[in-house]
């Protein structure tokens, strides 16, 4: 237990505000709720370990908790650590193989076509839900060949001409599922006069080992993850509000980590993007014929972060999208939660108020800064969701924006 | 024919512990208490098990006695017991010739000690003042008073005894030189009483000196006020004290999930006993002496503060009274003042109750001419008789720890599983038990029972579901003459908020005070006088 979480504990009034933006205890009355879960029993499992609920299992780690507390307790990073340090699984292999996002990746990817024509086959489906417990009800996200990164080193030679760098931290998402987000990442960052490289040795940020308790090897992602960001001579980027805060609190809050070079040098783009426009330190140009007609999905993560604020405005600022922002919900996807066998049909029902207000905007687009919210999204809403680095890169009229960002230098 | 052999007078854990002896013996019995169990100092203490280790160098007969009946109780009150051994640590200020006496008279007094290195010591408790200069390890533990009264005074009802509370001793009844029995109010519902015995033992702690007056025998008493302070989670797992002559606040004991430490030594007049509270300066030197001991109490939520009266008593032996009786006090007033059928038992400390009830029974047995040897070191109180309890859910485990094997006795069907408290984990199957088992008809007596309102928040969140629950167990068993589950709720939650309020006020600031704000915007203005 880090200190930091039982030093904090003790701020809660049990003022019971957390219990209300709970999305998982408004449709499973065996979570006992953020505040019972978290500083609550704490004390009991402060007395003896085996005070430890089972029923644990079921927070999603959405941290809305945290964010509607007004004492500032970390109530989802108290019930994540009591999760690290005692939760057992029914499904250790199918766990560990969702959890297991780099190592799974760089198996499936060769064989992209192959491997996601198998799992949407009903039969392997079926085979999967029956053998380790991955629900046949949920889309698998697809696998992509080749990998981003493998595409990137035809690319890296160009990087090197431009005056300005920055280092990329793409995930495993980017890398095998999700290729055309970094590359449309890379023709963002060079119209604004900036050079990609990709930060060395990284590694998946763990947020899935850590949601389904691996903490070993979390820990040994972690520190490589650091040490390379530690190195890194120019600010790291990432599109996803996930591994960002991931990078940025969990390592301190869960795993004990110092924290210091991922505050400082890891920025999620969309911030980090904004915050140089405001300083006129980069320039926009938008396309005239762009048109599209999109709903701001606010992650979760992305809410604890506080960052919605920066996709937001940016996307505000492209003539031909007609944006609108409906009211912050749970997708109840939570990562690899929604995967999972027993918990598929909870998911769904918390994520079911989201997709009909997201339904209820008239839009042709979603928007998000999650990976996983895209999947639930894609699936409970038949919409199509996009980064919104990606819907930035489409909008903008690439050689006017370079011409505006090379005037500068 | 009398109505009892025997009235013990006093709900206390002496009191408790003499009724369960006598009713083991087969003496019909009573007790009378004018309050609810463990009202007095019984629930006003640290609930440490004492080793014996602090009085090793000043009372080697106390030392003596306690490693006796520690070992004995941590048999037959398991579950009220937890093993957390203790630790005597030496600062920098504190004399190290001391410490060395302190292990020799120990070993003299049957008290296993280790000698660690400050290192040792660390390690097993990473909390403490880490300026220690060594520490004593001895087998002090954790015992929970309100669970073992309640225990006593359940095991003491399965043998036959029978149990007032809410009842006061108005009289004695006397016929020339020897006391017959009792006069009684019933506190609620006025009616007045006799009740005769063949023996009267008087086991009212402080308020024993009133009823002694009673019986026209005078038993010369000081009150000493002892306050303490609860903080809202456990520093530490052993009891921490300090190794030095003993003194104010140097005693830390890790209470179920909460922390201890006290206590304060300070007489004060009788008229105070029915209202203690804790003064400022008092906390402050609570606080002050147990962030010697422990440093991050300095930052650690307190949730409450709290103060019992100890029952000093002058020294039979001393005619200027100044000198205190230290030990156990049973007298035998026949033989001290010529009046028969009554017995004092006093003095003492929660460690020796059970020897105290041993002695108490002896006395009346001997008088009564019965001859019935005491059991009670051999047999297990209800719920530490170790038989195999399954539980299924959080609030069946927080059950059993506060009540052992007796959880069996619960019913967790349907809404038993229901969590009231949410930061004591209480069930409504553990109030259910604790209303038709062990004698609850308020929340305050609820709390002592089964710690309901007793966490960080004082009850902030669960009062208004556990008056409810309460109202509606207690006229369901038609335990109440209220009718309307509301109107009693409602009832019971202004008595208990009442109570509470007098322990918050003197820790109001921090954390609590912000939660004293919550509870008293949520449930209405705090009264307190404080």
């Amino acid at each position: 237990m880090q200190e930091s979480l039982t030093s904090g504990f003790e701020q809660c009034m049990k003022c019971s505000i957390c219990t209300e933006v709970c999305p998982m205890m408004e449709v499973n009355p065996l979570y006992p709720g953020p505040k019972q879960a978290g500083p609550d029993a704490l004390r009991y499992r402060m007395l003896d370990s085996s005070f430890f609920d089972e029923n644990l299992k079921y927070c999603l780690n959405c941290k809305r908790c945290e964010v509607a507390c007004p004492s500032g307790v970390k109530i989802a990073d108290i019930i994540a650590s009591a999760k690290l340090e005692n939760a057992h699984s029914a499904h250790a292999l199918r766990d560990k193989m969702l959890a297991s996002t780099d190592f799974v990746g760089s198996l499936a990817s060769p064989f992209a076509p192959v491997v996601n024509g198998v799992l949407s086959l009903g039969i392997s489906k079926s085979l999967l839900d029956s053998t380790i417990g991955v629900s046949k009800h949920a889309s698998m996200p697809k696998y992509s060949s080749p990998k981003f990164v493998s595409w990137f080193k035809k690319q890296q030679a160009s990087q090197k001409s431009f005056g300005k760098q920055i280092q990329y931290f793409h995930g495993c998402y980017v890398n095998y599922n999700y290729p055309q987000l970094g590359k449309a990442f890379v023709s963002l960052m060079n119209a604004c006069g900036y050079g990609v490289s990709l930060l060395e040795k990284q590694k998946c940020c763990g947020v899935a080992l850590i949601a389904n308790g691996q903490k070993k090897q979390a820990l040994k992602n972690a520190d490589i993850n650091l040490q390379a960001i530690g190195k890194a001579n120019a600010p790291v980027l990432s599109t996803s509000s996930s591994c960002t805060l991931t990078i940025r609190e969990e390592y301190g809050q869960l795993l004990g980590k110092d924290t210091a070079p991922s505050k400082e040098k890891f920025h999620l783009a969309v911030k980090w993007l904004y915050e140089q426009w405001e300083k006129g330190a980069v320039k926009f140009a938008w396309r005239e014929d762009f048109k599209m007609k999109a709903a701001y999905h606010t992650p979760c993560h992305m809410q604890k972060l506080g960052y919605q604020y920066y996709s937001i405005e940016l996307l505000k600022m492209i003539p031909g999208l007609e944006l609108s922002v409906p009211e912050q919900q749970c997708c109840g996807i939570a990562g690899t939660f929604g995967f999972k066998k027993e918990y598929h049909e909870l998911s769904q029902k918390i994520g079911s108020k989201l997709f009909s207000s997201l339904k209820a905007t008239g839009c042709d687009y979603v928007i998000t800064d999650c990976e996983t919210c895209k999947w639930q999204i894609e699936a409970g809403c038949s919409l199509p969701v996009l980064n919104p680095i990606e819907v930035l890169a489409r909008a903008l009229d690439i050689e006017k924006t370079k011409i505006l960002n090379n005037n500068e230098e | 024919m009398k109505d009892y052999d025997v009235i013990v007078i006093g709900g206390g854990i002496t009191g408790a512990g003499v009724a369960r002896d006598c009713a083991i013996r087969g003496l019909r019995t009573l007790l009378v208490e004018r309050a609810d169990i463990s009202e007095g100092a019984s629930g006003r203490n640290h609930g440490l098990l004492h080793s014996g280790a602090r009085y090793a160098v000043n009372d080697s007969e106390s030392a003596r006695e306690c490693i006796k009946e520690n070992l004995i109780l941590r048999r037959v009150a398991a579950h009220c017991i937890e093993q957390t051994e203790g630790l005597f640590i030496s600062l920098p200020e504190d004399d190290p010739a001391y410490r060395d006496n302190f292990v020799e008279q120990c070993g003299k007094a049957g008290i296993r000690t280790q000698v660690l290195s400050p290192a040792q010591a660390l390690a097993l408790e990473p909390n403490i003042n880490p300026e220690l200069t060594g520490a004593v390890k001895v087998p002090d533990a954790a015992v929970d008073p309100f669970r073992l009264v309640s225990a006593n005074i359940l095991d003491a009802r399965l043998h036959g005894a029978d149990i007032l509370t809410r009842c006061e001793v108005l009289d004695l009844i006397k016929e020339n030189v020897t006391v017959m029995g009792v006069k009684i109010k019933d506190m609620s519902t006025g009616e007045i009483r006799k009740i005769h015995s063949h023996y009267v033992i008087n086991a009212a702690g402080i308020w024993g000196a009133h009823i002694a007056r009673m019986a026209g025998v005078e038993i010369s008493m000081l009150p000493s006020k002892g306050a303490l302070l609860v903080f809202g989670h456990r520093v530490c797992n052993m009891v921490i004290n300090r190794c030095r002559k003993p003194g104010n606040a140097d005693i830390l004991v890790p209470g179920e999930v909460v922390s201890v430490i006290g206590t304060t030594s300070d007489k004060v007049p009788f008229e105070q006993c029915d209202r203690m509270s804790v003064s400022r300066a008092e906390v402050e030197l609570l606080l002050n002496e147990g962030a010697k001991l422990v440093p991050s109490l300095r930052n650690t939520r307190i949730i409450r503060a709290y103060a019992g009266v100890r029952p000093l008593v002058s020294d039979d032996s001393d005619p200027s009274g100044r000198s205190v009786s230290r030990g156990i006090v049973l007298l035998d007033h026949s033989s001290r003042d010529g009046v028969r059928g009554f017995i004092s038992i006093t003095g003492g400390k929660l460690t020796s109750y059970r020897l105290m009830a041993e002695m108490t029974a002896d006395l009346v047995c001997k008088k009564l001419s019965i001859d019935k040897p005491c059991r009670t070191a051999e047999l297990p109180l209800p719920g530490s008789d170790n038989a195999k309890t399954k539980c299924s859910s959080l609030v069946m485990k927080a059950a059993e720890k506060r009540e052992g094997s007796e959880v069996n006795r619960m019913s967790f069907e349907g809404k038993g599983n229901e969590l009231v408290c949410e930061c004591e984990m209480v069930g409504r199957a553990e109030i259910e038990y604790a209303v038709k088992e062990l004698g609850v008809r308020t929340l305050d007596d609820l709390r002592r029972r089964t710690r309901v309102g007793m966490g960080p928040c004082q009850s902030s969140c669960c009062l208004d579901k556990a008056a409810m629950v309460l109202a509606e167990i207690l006229i369901a068993e038609k335990l109440s003459s209220e009718s309307g589950a509301g109107e009693l709720a409602a009832a019971l939650k202004k008595e208990f908020l009442q109570e509470r309020w007098t322990g918050i006020v003197p820790v109001c600031w921090g954390e609590q005070m912000a939660q004293a704000e919550y509870l008293r915007n949520k449930y209405g203005k705090c009264d307190s006088t404080i």
